[in-house]
C-alpha cells in the first residue's frame, strides 16, 4: 500500500480520516489497494493517488455525506454510494469515473452553481476555492437554470432581483469578527464549518438553522453574529471551508499567498506547526499545518491569527541607550548601543565583583538564543546568574518531577490523550491557556472519558457544551497538597493502588513509609473538608474514580505550582500517578502544561542559576569540565542568583547589571514595587525585546528583538517535541535574537564565531545527552522529535519511564500539608487566584498589540454574587482591590464562576498591574512565586489608585524618544 | 535580601524536610541550601546565625554549620 502513495502533495485531503484496523484489499479504477479496515472508499482511492470529486468530505472531519459529488460505482452493488461514507471491504472493486457517476456529478455541481455568484474572478477565495476546483473537474460547462422571463430564480446571493425587489434568502455580510468574514452569498451549506467546530474544536458555537432550501450557517442564536456568539476564533471552520463563505480577512485584502514555510507558533506550550503562507516578505496569514504532531491541524485564535504584532508601529527597530532612567531614550548604531553596554557591563564586574551582573532568558525565544544567552552568563561574565520565566511558572515541576521520577519533564505526548480513560486536570484551565490541546482533551471525553477537574474556579471544562466533569473539586487556593494526599489517602485506605507496579517500578521501603503517612486519619478527605472545601465525598469519589476508571492521566499548570508548597504538590501528583501504575504507558502519565512556547526548552537548555543544560548541577566537575572543554572556560561551581533572589541582592547592592532577553518581568514577576525597586537599584539594566516593555522603564540599554518570524531555531514544546522555527521574513531590526547576543557577548570579548543556528544545536548535541542525536537535518526530515533522542533513543521518546523511571526506581516523597503564611483576615478577607484567558497571552506585550483585544480590553476582577452584595458593587464598577503589596482597581465581573471569599483576575495589562498585588512569598524549594494566593480587600472605587497614576507618569517619562542625530 | 525574608525562606525549607522521614533532615538542609543558594545568600544566612539566628528553626540553625 505504502508505494501507492505519491507523495507529491503533503497537503493533500484525503477526504476522511485515517483509521487503524486489518488491511483490507480493493481494486478501484483497475489498480489494487490496501488500506486499514474502516477506511473509507474515498480515502482509499486517494491513497492510491486517485482523488472522487467531493465537497462536504475532509480528512480532518468524519464523513457527513451530503454532497453526493462523490458518489461511486461498485460491482455487485445497486445504485451509486457516496464514497466517503461507504467502508472497503476485501475484493471490492469500484469505478469512479463510469458514465453513470460522471453524469450524476455534472448533475450535482450544476445544481450547487447555480444558486453561487460567478464572481470568481474578483473573489477572495479564487484560486483556492473547491467549488471551483469541482466545477472544474468535474467538466461542468454549463448551467441550464435560468430565469423565467416572468420573474427570479430563487436564489441566496442576490441582494435584489432586477426589479430591484430584496431578495428575502439573501443575507448581508457578518464582519463582526476582526479576522474573518461570513458571507451567506457563498455558502454552499456542506456542514463543514459547522462539524468542525463541533469535531476538532469542541466549541459547537454553529448550527445549521432552518431546513431544506432554507438552511443557513447560523453563529450562536438568531440575534448573535459571529463576534457574539460562542465562537472562540479558533479558525476551524474557516479552514474547513472549501468556499470564500468563511475567509480570513488579510486574504481579502492582500489576496492569496505563493509560498509558505512550515514553522512553529510562538504562543503557548502547546507548540503546535503552523504554515505562514505569504507573498513575497507579506504574510498573508498563518495557517495550521496538518502534519505538526503537537496540533494534527488545529489552532488558537493566537497562534491562527494574532501575528500582527510582528509588524506593530510599537516595534522599535533601533537600538537605544541612556545614562539614567529619567533622561530619554538616544537611538543608536548597533555598534554604539554593545559597546556601551559591553563597557558597563564589565565595568560593574570590576567595581562590584564578578557576580554582580547576570541574565535572564527567555521562554519566547528559541533553544539555540537561549543556550547563547547561559553561555553569556556562564562562559563571559564568568557566573552562574542565569535564570528564566520557567522560575515563576514551572521550576516546583522540575524540582518535583527530578526527585520522584528523576527528569524534569511530562511522561506523553498530546497523542497519548486519545487512550486516556480518566483525566485529572488541576491547576489548570486548557480551554484558555492550552487551546488546542483542550479541544483534542474534549474530543476525547466527548468519546467517553471521564474527567476530574480540581480548580477554585469552575473553568470551562467543568461543564461546557457535550463536556460535564464527573467530579469538581472546588478546592480553597492554597490548600493543593492537602487535597492531593487525601485523594492518597482514599486510594490506599481503601485499597486501590496498583500494587504490582509499585512493587516492580518504585522503591518499595519508601512507599511503605509513604503509606503510613498517607493513610493517617488525620489525612482524610473528612478530617480536610473545614481547611479545602471540598465535599469529603465528592473527593473519595474521585479518587476511586481515578484508580479504577482505567488509563489515568494528570494535566496540570500554574494552578499547581505557583504556591508556597508548589514543588510538594508536584511530587503529590507523581505519588498519585505512581500508587495507580499510571506511567510508562500511552493514555497515562504527569503531563504538565507548560505556560510559553519554550518553557521546556530554556529548562533543557541550563538556564536555570543551578544547573548546566540538560538538568546537571553545576556542582559536578565532570559536568562543568564537558563545557569548560567546549568553550575554552572555567565555569563557577557555585549556584547563581534565581530571579527573585536577583532582584534582592539588586535592593541590597550586589547585583548591578542585567541583561534581560524577551521577558517583561515589571509586569510579570510579583509584588511589582519590589521589582521596580531592584531594577531601579541596578547600574545597566539591558533589555532586548520587540517592544518598550514595561521593564524597559529601568532600562539603560534597549536592544531590538526579532520576532519567530524572523529567524531560524527550534522551540521544545510541553510534550518535550523538538520543533523547527523557520526564518519566513528578514528581521526587521537587522539581526535575530541570537545574533545580538552573539554580538554582547563578543563586544564583551567572547569571541565566538556562529553564523547559524544550527551550528548553535551541534553544540548542544555534543555537550546534552538528551539532544546527543538532534540535528538539523533529522529535523528536516521527521518534523519533529522528542527528547531524549540519542544512541538509546535514535527515533526521540513519545513516552518516558516505559520500562523504568530515568533515576532508577521510583521514589514516594511525603506530602505534608503546610498553610500558607498568606492568610486571609479582617483587613484582607478574601483570596485573590489569577490565570489567564483565550485571547490574551501572559503580559500581553504581542497580544494587546493585535485585534485580539476586541475579546479582552482590560482585566476584570471576578467576583462571587454574595462578595459583590456585601460591598455594595454592581456589574461593571470601578473597584478598588488591595493587599499587603499593593492596591490596584480595575472593573468588577460579577459571577458564580468563582465560589464566595475568593476572587479572580488576569495579568495581561499594564494599566491594571494585577502584580503589584501579588506578595513575595514563594515556594519552598525554587522561590516560584505564589501568585495563586493573596489576602485582598475590595472595595468601591472611583478610577485609578494613587499608585497606577504614579507608574503610569514614570512609564511616558521613561519612553520619550529622542530622534537619531544626523 | 531582608532577614525577615530570608528566615522565612530557610524556615519553610527546614518545615518540609521534617515532616520527611528519616533522621538526616540537617544534612539534607544543608545540601538544598548548598544546590539552590548562591553564595551571598549563604553567607548572609551564616552571619544571620552567627549573631543568633533570631526567628530560625532549630534545624536551620544545624543545616547552617554544614554549609
Amino acid at each position: 500500500m505504502k508505494d501507492l502513495i505519491i507523495p507529491w502533495d503533503a497537503d493533500r485531503d484525503f477526504g476522511t480520516p485515517a483509521k487503524e484496523g486489518k488491511p483490507v484489499t480493493l481494486t478501484i479504477d483497475g489498480f489494487e489497494v490496501t488500506v486499514p479496515e474502516g477506511t473509507s472508499v474515498m480515502r482509499a482511492a486517494s491513497e492510491a493517488g486517485m482523488q472522487i470529486p467531493k465537497l462536504c468530505a475532509t480528512d480532518s472531519l468524519e464523513a457527513f455525506g451530503s454532497c453526493r459529488l462523490c458518489v461511486v460505482e461498485i460491482e455487485g452493488r445497486r445504485g451509486t454510494p457516496a464514497s466517503c461514507t461507504t467502508p472497503v471491504a476485501e475484493g471490492m472493486v469500484v469505478h469512479t469515473q463510469s458514465q453513470k457517476v460522471k453524469k450524476i456529478r455534472k448533475g450535482v455541481m450544476e445544481l450547487y452553481i447555480s444558486d453561487h455568484p460567478l464572481d470568481c474572478l474578483t473573489c477572495a477565495a479564487n484560486g483556492d476555492c473547491e467549488l471551483q476546483d469541482m466545477a472544474g473537474m468535474v467538466g461542468l460547462r454549463d448551467v441550464r437554470y435560468e430565469a423565467p422571463q416572468t420573474g427570479g430564480l430563487a436564489n441566496h446571493f442576490e441582494a435584489r432581483n432586477t426589479s430591484g425587489e430584496a431578495n428575502a434568502e439573501w443575507l448581508p455580510k457578518d464582519d463582526s469578527n476582526p479576522y474573518f468574514t461570513y458571507d451567506p452569498a457563498k455558502c454552499i451549506v456542506c456542514s463543514r464549518c459547522v462539524r468542525a467546530c463541533e469535531e476538532v474544536q469542541g466549541t459547537f458555537a454553529l448550527t445549521i438553522e432552518g431546513r431544506g432550501f432554507g438552511s443557513r450557517v447560523s453563529a450562536g442564536a438568531a440575534n448573535d453574529s459571529f463576534l457574539t456568539s460562542d465562537c472562540v476564533s479558533c479558525g476551524a471552520c474557516v479552514q474547513a471551508c472549501p468556499t470564500a463563505t468563511l475567509q480570513e480577512k488579510s486574504v481579502i485584502e492582500l489576496g492569496t499567498p505563493e509560498r509558505s514555510v512550515v514553522t512553529t507558533c510562538a504562543y503557548c506550550g502547546v507548540g503546535c506547526s503552523f504554515k505562514a503562507e505569504l507573498n513575497g516578505d507579506d504574510l498573508v496569514r498563518m495557517v495550521p499545518y496538518k502534519h505538526g504532531k503537537a496540533n494534527r491541524g488545529h489552532s488558537c485564535v493566537k497562534g491562527r491569527f494574532a501575528y500582527g504584532y510582528a509588524t506593530h508601529s510599537d516595534r522599535i527597530l533601533n537600538p537605544m541607550i541612556r545614562d539614567s532612567i529619567d533622561q530619554p531614550w538616544k537611538e543608536v548604531s548597533w555598534d554604539e548601543a554593545l559597546s556601551f553596554a559591553a563597557t558597563k557591563m564589565r565595568g560593574l564586574q570590576e567595581t562590584y565583583g564578578r557576580r554582580s551582573i547576570g541574565v535572564i532568558t527567555s521562554s519566547r525565544c528559541t533553544n539555540e538564543e537561549t543556550y547563547l544567552v547561559q553561555k553569556l552568563a556562564r562562559g563571559v561574565f564568568g557566573n552562574n546568574n542565569t535564570d528564566t520565566c520557567a522560575r515563576v511558572c514551572h521550576s516546583p515541576t522540575g524540582y518535583g518531577l527530578g526527585q520522584t521520577f528523576g527528569t524534569s519533564a511530562g511522561t506523553q505526548d498530546f497523542d497519548s490523550v486519545e487512550h486516556t480513560d480518566v483525566v485529572i486536570v488541576i491547576g489548570a484551565n486548557p480551554t484558555d491557556g492550552h487551546p488546542v490541546f483542550a479541544s483534542r482533551l474534549k474530543k476525547r471525553l466527548r468519546a467517553g472519558a471521564q474527567l476530574i477537574v480540581i480548580d477554585p474556579r469552575r473553568i470551562d471544562l467543568v461543564k461546557s457544551a457535550h463536556i460535564k466533569a464527573a467530579h469538581h473539586l472546588p478546592l480553597r487556593p492554597g490548600t493543593n497538597v492537602s487535597v492531593v494526599t487525601s485523594l492518597a489517602h482514599v486510594i490506599v485506605t481503601e485499597g486501590l493502588m496498583d500494587e504490582a507496579f509499585i512493587r516492580e517500578r518504585c522503591d518499595w521501603e519508601e512507599f511503605q513509609e509513604y503509606a503510613e503517612f498517607v493513610s493517617d486519619p488525620r489525612h482524610s478527605p473528612e478530617a480536610n473538608e473545614m481547611l479545602t472545601g471540598v465535599p469529603a465525598e465528592e473527593l473519595r469519589k474521585a479518587a476511586r474514580l481515578f484508580a479504577t476508571g482505567g488509563n489515568g492521566a494528570i494535566y496540570y499548570g500554574l494552578g499547581v505550582t505557583e504556591h508556597s508548597q508548589g514543588s510538594t504538590t508536584v511530587m503529590g501528583i507523581a505519588n498519585l500517578a505512581m500508587l495507580t501504575g499510571n506511567i510508562g504507558r500511552k493514555g497515562v502519565g504527569v503531563n504538565p502544561l507548560r505556560g510559553q512556547n519554550n518553557v521546556q526548552g530554556s529548562c533543557d537548555m541550563g538556564s536555570f542559576p543551578h544547573e548546566l543544560p540538560g538538568y546537571r548541577h553545576v556542582k559536578l566537575p565532570e559536568v562543568r569540565e564537558i563545557f569548560e572543554k567546549a568553550w575554552g572556560v572555567e565555569i563557577d561551581p557555585e549556584p547563581g542568583l534565581r530571579i527573585p533572589n536577583m532582584l534582592d541582592a539588586a535592593v541590597d547592592g550586589t547585583f548591578k547589571g542585567l541583561y534581560c532577553q524577551g521577558e517583561d518581568i515589571l509586569q510579570s514577576d510579583p509584588d511589582t514595587k519590589h521589582v521596580a525597586a531592584g531594577l531601579a537599584a541596578m547600574e545597566c539594566v539591558i533589555v532586548h525585546d520587540l517592544f518598550l516593555n514595561e521593564t524597559a522603564n529601568y532600562a539603560h540599554v534597549f536592544l531590538p528583538g526579532s520576532t519567530f518570524l524572523e529567524k531560524d531555531g527550534t522551540f521544545t514544546n510541553a510534550e518535550r517535541r523538538i520543533n523547527r522555527v523557520r526564518k519566513v521574513m528578514a528581521p526587521r531590526n537587522g539581526y535575530a535574537d541570537w545574533e545580538v547576543t552573539q554580538l554582547l557577548a563578543n563586544a564583551m570579548g567572547a569571541g565566538w564565531h556562529y553564523t547559524h543556528p544550527s551550528q548553535i544545536m551541534e553544540e548542544i548535541a555534543a555537550t546534552t545527552p538528551g539532544f546527543a542525536n538532534v540535528t538539523y537535518d533529522m529535523l528536516e526530515e521527521r518534523g519533529s522529535v522528542q527528547w531524549p533522542c540519542n544512541d538509546s533513543a535514535p527515533d526521540g521518546t513519545p513516552l518516558m519511564h516505559v520500562d523504568g523511571f530515568v533515576r532508577g526506581k521510583g521514589r514516594f516523597i511525603v506530602t505534608e500539608y503546610v498553610a500558607t503564611d498568606e492568610r486571609t483576615g479582617p483587613r484582607f478577607p478574601l483570596l485573590l487566584t489569577t490565570g489567564r484567558i483565550l485571547s490574551q497571552y501572559n503580559v500581553g506585550a504581542q497580544t494587546r498589540r493585535t485585534a485580539n483585544s476586541v475579546w479582552h480590553e482590560e482585566d476584570v476582577l471576578e467576583i462571587h454574587p454574595h462578595d459583590a452584595e456585601n460591598r455594595g458593587l454592581n456589574d461593571g464598577d470601578w473597584v478598588r482591590l488591595a493587599s499587603r503589596s499593593g492596591e490596584t482597581t480595575l472593573r468588577a465581573k460579577i459571577t458564580d464562576r468563582v465560589s464566595p471569599g475568593v476572587v479572580y483576575t488576569t495579568f495581561h495589562h499594564p494599566d491594571t498591574q494585577a502584580n503589584v498585588i501579588t506578595t513575595d512569598f514563594s515556594d519552598w524549594a525554587t522561590n516560584c512565586p505564589e501568585y495563586k494566593v493573596t489576602a485582598v480587600q475590595v472595595a468601591p472605587s472611583n478610577g485609578p489608585s494613587e499608585w497606577q497614576e504614579d507608574y503610569n507618569a514614570q512609564a511616558a517619562q521613561s519612553r520619550r524618544i529622542l530622534p537619531a542625530a544626523e | 535580601m531582608s532577614p525577615e525574608k530570608m528566615v522565612t525562606m530557610a524556615n519553610q525549607i527546614a518545615t518540609f524536610f521534617k515532616s520527611q522521614p528519616g533522621t538526616d533532615q540537617s544534612d539534607r538542609i544543608a545540601a538544598h541550601l548548598s544546590d539552590f543558594w548562591d553564595p551571598r545568600m549563604r553567607a548572609q544566612l551564616q552571619s544571620y546565625v552567627s549573631e543568633g539566628g533570631k526567628g530560625l528553626d532549630a534545624l536551620v540553625l544545624e543545616a547552617a554549620q554544614k554549609i
